[in-house]
């Protein structure tokens, strides 16, 4: 703005300069015009003088200001500014004045110009105007008159407007039934171009008119058809589901399509029948096939519990977010149907479990019977009704069950390896000719061996009970499993299965002796004493407490399994004895009946047969004192054998003889040997022994020295055959004797042999009892 | 010679006054071992003796007649005539000179007395008996081969089949064989684990036999099935020698062991009468009709009766009665003879 520009250093008036006054005063009310526009136009003062903001506004000394006072002005040059620039700044002043009256006039002049141009337009309007008015009014003439007229026509057209609304109304009728008509045939194009949705709806819209007039032969023919129709429907539509590859992902869609198409009950389970054949179950069943290298059980598990079980879990969840309504009949239809797929896939899962039961891995499968039954629990609870979740603890009740009998198998087997390793070592060190590992050796190595196959199988069952598995707090594995499976089947049973077999070995056919090795025998027996003393109490301890029996199941207590153990032990020795006796007795047997008795010559020294017996009763003594105890004998005297030889050769043995010579004679030698008997005790031959190596030995020589003397009696002596019988049992009774618990027992039946042989000799002269000594001596 | 001779003894027992009487026989071709009575002529013996010669022993057979007055059975003859003792008249050998020792002679039961078998070592001679008994001659005759010295123990005569069968027994094993044509019909290896002593038909019942032997047990077995006995017995403590089925209750058996052990038994589940004696339906009324039937119906078991332990020694026979099924008799080393009774409570259990 000029003004500002000039206001700068505009120049003071000076002092007392009157003239100025007004002029002063002029341009103050200007300013104060200026203000007041620049206000209305929002402008700051500064900001209206375009300088930077360096001067206060309200500097009363800015020409330009809206404060400014001329007083102050003219006072601030006076007083600040020299003379000469008083001058200046008045000389200039007065020229901006000048420049601003003049530019005044000017505006006014246009202003007036304007003006009148204003007014001249003005008058013109009004003109025109007029004008305007009157052609309005004819207007308004003119549409009172068509409005008058169109009144009039639609007066006279009211009664048509009337029948064509009529006959619109039919018109749309009509559409819709030959929509209903034609609905058959649409449909079957829909079916056919596979627009199900298109079809559903179609079928929605035609329901609800054709149920409300299906008394109507020609709408129920239609409906009929559509029924038909939407039947192939659905068969489609389920088609779909069976082959659809992902069907239970599409399953849903297709299922909200068809219920709406087919609401009927029966449908659900066809729908469920329909999802029901889930490829999980076939993909298992082709895990499970004839090719052997199935993916082990735990694998197999893990598909099965993701594939299957999560896809029934799926279906169900789609199944009662679909058909909630249906209340308990609709989750009776699932449950059945979990049921029936749940049986089927526990059929798989038992055979493939069954597959299993061979192998030796326990940890493998409670891992997998554990997965198996954790996954189960998901729809357990999803189909209580179903009862899944005990069909599933049922089947791992059953696997246990069975890895029980696998177990109890395993350890049979164990058993009788052990048995066949003995057998081989007994049978080797023969050839050797040394004594290889001795008895107790092998006993203490089945001991153990059967002792830890025992401890693996309670280590491998252990795991069905372990905290951690999800089927452990089952009352069957805190109760049953414990007390009846694991202690009575398995061990007890093992115990008992152990005693059969050991007893099996008395019985065995071969009676002959040559099917069981004594030695076999005797171990067994030993083994049978150390179970019933010991081992069985051990074994049932560690049971109990591995297996913290809780029920009330009644259990077989330890007594009765080691009365079981020692009656076997005590057959088993028995049946020792008998085997050794036999050997020896057949021995004795064929030496005396194979020996021509009557011709034979004069003894000169006792039969090589009677060292033999003599070396096998040493033999087996050691054999037996490998295992058994010494056990009791009798007191005996330091010198018994010469003692009680020479009491039977002299006195008894003479006494014997001599009557029965004449014919009259026999009566007295019964009497003789009645009355003799009737003072010593009967002898049992084949009695029950008792655990210790003289009743053992006693029973071997008492079997043997019977058998001597019935085959004594079959024989008839001559002379010499009488003195060879002599030397032999007075050779038998200084060996023998030691090795019995009761020596008068050997010297009665050696006694009884040589009487018998005697009377069995025509010409029964006995050998001087010291040649006898003599021959038996050197011998 | 002491064993030169042997004695028959003749024993009468008197039931009723329970009196017992004793003829003695010399039998002075040797000592005997075994002894079988003709079932025709009551007088008629065979034995098998021992004869020692040339110090060799061999065994013979003979068929022998006692005195005319000890064969009519009356006891009247005073004891002390037993002091001159009477001797058996020789009616014919049975010459065994080709054949070697004789182990037994069986009549046939039931005939006339005109067959005999006797065992000679591997040989199984028939033998048919002519001009009352004066002359034997050899009918037919079979033989044991196999490896080893074959030897017969013992042998029986079947009652059944028209007395066409003979049991044999050799070592362990049983064997059968057809009399019309010598041959075998069965065999039963290994029947007991040692030698087997003696065997013994089912005098009621076809195919059943009793065998026992050293192995201390007794088998009963039936000859159609050879590979397992039907039923065995462990009661003997040593050598079963004898085994005999009665006469007429075929539930009772006897068995007599070197055990100094008679044992009697009975073995009805395997019996003619496992049920008991079934009494004829036309003769009894109703009410005893549902009486045998509810008697029927108790579970029978097979027990041992009684064990008798008289004898001091080896028993080395036993036998039933002839005349009397409810007596039996055992014979010891030691001589002595000892007659007893089934059990009075146990015979009414059978006849009732």
């Amino acid at each position: 703005m000029a003004a500002a520009a000039a206001a700068g250093p505009s120049p003071g008036s000076g002092p007392g300069d009157s003239p100025e006054g007004p002029e002063g005063e002029a341009p103050e009310r200007r300013r104060k015009a200026h203000g007041m526009l620049k206000l209305y136009y929002g402008l700051s003062e500064g900001e209206a003088a375009g300088r930077p903001a360096g001067p206060d506004p309200l500097d009363p000394t800015d020409l330009n200001g809206a404060h400014f006072d001329p007083e102050v002005y003219l006072d601030k040059l006076r007083r600040e500014c020299p003379l000469a620039q008083l001058m200046d700044s008045e000389t200039d002043m007065v020229r901006q004045i000048r420049a601003l009256d003049s530019d005044m006039q000017t505006l006014v002049y246009e202003n007036y110009n304007k003006f009148i141009s204003a007014t001249d337009t003005i008058r013109k309007m009004k003109n025109d105007f007029r004008k305007m008015e009157d052609e309005m009014d004819r207007l308004a003439t003119n549409m009172a008159v068509i409005t008058d007229f169109s009144a009039r026509i639609s007066a006279t057209l009211q009664d048509r407007h009337e029948r064509i609304t009529k006959l619109a109304g039919v018109h749309a009728l009509l559409r819709k039934l030959q929509f209903l008509f034609e609905l058959p045939s649409r449909l079957t194009k829909c079916v056919e171009l596979g627009a199900y949705g298109q079809a559903v709806r179609y079928q929605g819209r035609a329901q609800a008119v054709l149920q409300q007039y299906q008394h109507l032969p020609s709408f129920r023919a239609i409906q009929d058809d559509c029924r038909v129709i939407t039947a192939r429907l659905a068969q489609q539509l389920r088609q779909r589901f069976r082959c659809g590859p992902s069907a239970l992902t599409q399953a849903p869609i297709c299922a909200r399509l068809l219920a709406v198409a087919l609401p009927c009950v029966c449908f659900c389970v066809e729908l469920l029948l329909a999802l029901g054949e889930p490829k999980e179950l076939r993909s298992l069943e082709a895990e499970l096939g004839p090719s052997p290298p199935a993916p082990d059980v735990l694998e197999f598990t893990d598909h099965g519990g993701s594939g299957f079980v999560g896809g029934l879990c799926q279906v169900a969840a789609a199944y009662q977010e679909l058909f909630a309504a249906q209340g308990p009949a609709g989750a009776e239809k699932l449950a059945a149907f979990a049921r029936e797929l749940g049986s089927r896939y526990f059929a798989l899962v038992e055979r493939r479990l069954a597959q299993e039961q061979g192998g030796g891995d326990n940890s493998l499968l409670v891992r997998a019977l554990d997965r198996f039954h954790r996954r189960l629990r998901a729809p357990g609870a999803l189909l209580a009704a179903a009862g899944l979740a005990d069909a599933a603890t049922e089947i791992v009740e059953r696997v246990a069950r069975e890895r029980l009998g696998h177990h109890l198998q395993g350890l049979r087997a164990a058993f009788l390896g052990c048995l066949t390793d003995v057998r081989q070592a007994l049978a080797a060190p023969r050839v050797a000719g040394k004594e290889g590992p001795g008895l107790a050796e092998l006993l203490a190595n089945v001991a153990s061996s059967i002792l830890s196959h025992i401890k693996a199988s309670l280590a491998a069952v252990h795991l069905f009970t372990a905290k951690e598995v999800s089927f452990s707090n089952k009352p069957y594995f805190r109760g049953e499993f414990c007390s009846q499976g694991v202690r009575e089947g398995l061990i007890v049973g093992f115990i008992r299965s152990m005693c059969q077999t050991a007893q099996s070995f008395c019985d065995s056919p071969g009676e002959k002796g040559g099917a069981t090795p004594p030695a076999l025998l005797l171990l067994l027996s030993r083994l049978c004493l150390d179970y019933e003393t010991a081992t069985i109490s051990y074994i049932l301890t560690l049971t109990d407490e591995q297996f913290l029996v809780q029920d009330q199941f009644p259990v077989t207590p330890v007594s009765t399994l080691c009365a079981e153990a020692r009656e076997t032990a005590r057959r088993l020795l028995t049946h020792y004895v008998k085997v050794q006796g036999l050997v020896i007795s057949q021995m004795l047997r064929k030496s005396v009946e194979t020996r021509d008795w009557l011709s034979t010559l004069e003894p000169r020294n006792v039969r090589a047969v009677m060292k033999r017996v003599v070396e096998d009763t040493t033999a087996i003594d050691v054999q037996v004192g490998l295992l058994y105890e010494e056990g009791v004998r009798k007191a005996q005297s330091s010198d018994s054998s010469k003692r009680t030889f020479s009491v039977y050769s002299s006195s008894r043995q003479q006494g014997r003889y001599a009557p029965s010579y004449t014919p009259s004679a026999p009566m007295d030698t019964n009497l003789l040997s009645n009355i003799q008997k009737l003072f010593s005790e009967r002898i049992d031959v084949f009695s029950p022994v008792e655990f210790n190596k003289v009743s053992v030995l006693t029973g071997i020589i008492k079997i043997s020295l019977k058998t001597l003397l019935e085959c004594v009696r079959l024989r008839t002596f001559g002379r010499f055959g009488l003195q060879q019988v002599q030397v032999d049992c007075h050779f038998l009774q200084l060996y023998l004797w030691r090795f019995v618990a009761d020596e008068e027992l050997v010297h009665l039946l050696l006694d009884e042999v040589v009487a018998s042989a005697a009377l069995r000799c025509p010409d029964p002269v006995p050998m001087e009892p010291s040649v006898v000594e003599v021959i038996c001596e050197r011998g | 010679m002491a064993l030169g001779t042997g004695w028959i003894h003749i024993i009468d027992f008197d039931d009723e006054n329970n009196i017992i009487n004793k003829n003695v026989l010399l039998h002075q071709a040797g000592e005997i071992w075994h002894i079988s009575a003709s079932p025709a002529d009551r007088g008629v013996l065979a034995t098998c003796y021992n004869r020692t010669s040339d110090s060799k022993v061999l065994t013979c057979a003979a068929v022998w007649r006692m005195p005319k007055e000890l064969e009519s059975g009356s006891h009247e003859s005073p004891d002390d005539s037993s002091s001159t003792a009477q001797t058996l008249e020789l009616l014919c050998h049975l010459d065994n000179t080709a054949h070697g020792n004789m182990a037994c002679v069986v009549w046939e039961p039931m005939g006339d007395g005109k067959k005999i078998i006797s065992l000679a070592d591997n040989h199984i001679l028939l033998w048919d008996l002519q001009e009352s008994s004066s002359q034997a001659v050899l009918a037919s005759s079979a033989s044991l081969e196999g490896k080893g010295q074959l030897k017969f123990t013992s042998g029986r005569w079947s009652p059944h089949h028209n007395c066409t069968q003979v049991a044999t027994a050799n070592d362990t094993t049983l064997r059968g064989w057809d009399t019309r044509s010598m041959s075998q019909i069965y065999c039963i290896e290994n029947a007991h684990g040692q030698l087997v002593r003696d065997l013994d038909f089912n005098p009621n019942k076809q195919y059943y036999l009793a065998s026992c032997g050293d192995d201390c047990k007794v088998k009963f077995w039936d000859t159609r099935n050879v590979t397992e006995p039907v039923k065995t017995l462990e009661e003997h403590s040593h050598w079963v020698w004898n085994v005999r089925y009665n006469h007429s209750h075929d539930q009772l058996v006897l068995t007599g062991s070197s055990d100094s052990r008679v044992i009697l038994s009975n073995m009805v589940s395997i019996s003619s009468e496992p049920f008991g004696h079934l009494v004829d339906d036309d003769d009894i009324s109703d009410q005893e009709d549902h009486r045998s039937e509810e008697k029927s119906k108790e579970p029978l078991q097979d027990n041992v009766i009684a064990t008798y332990e008289e004898h001091e020694d080896s028993v080395y026979a036993v036998d039933w009665s002839s005349a009397d099924p409810w007596l039996f008799a055992s014979l010891s080393y030691d001589g002595r003879l000892v007659i007893n009774r089934v059990p009075r409570a146990l015979k009414y259990h059978i006849l009732l």
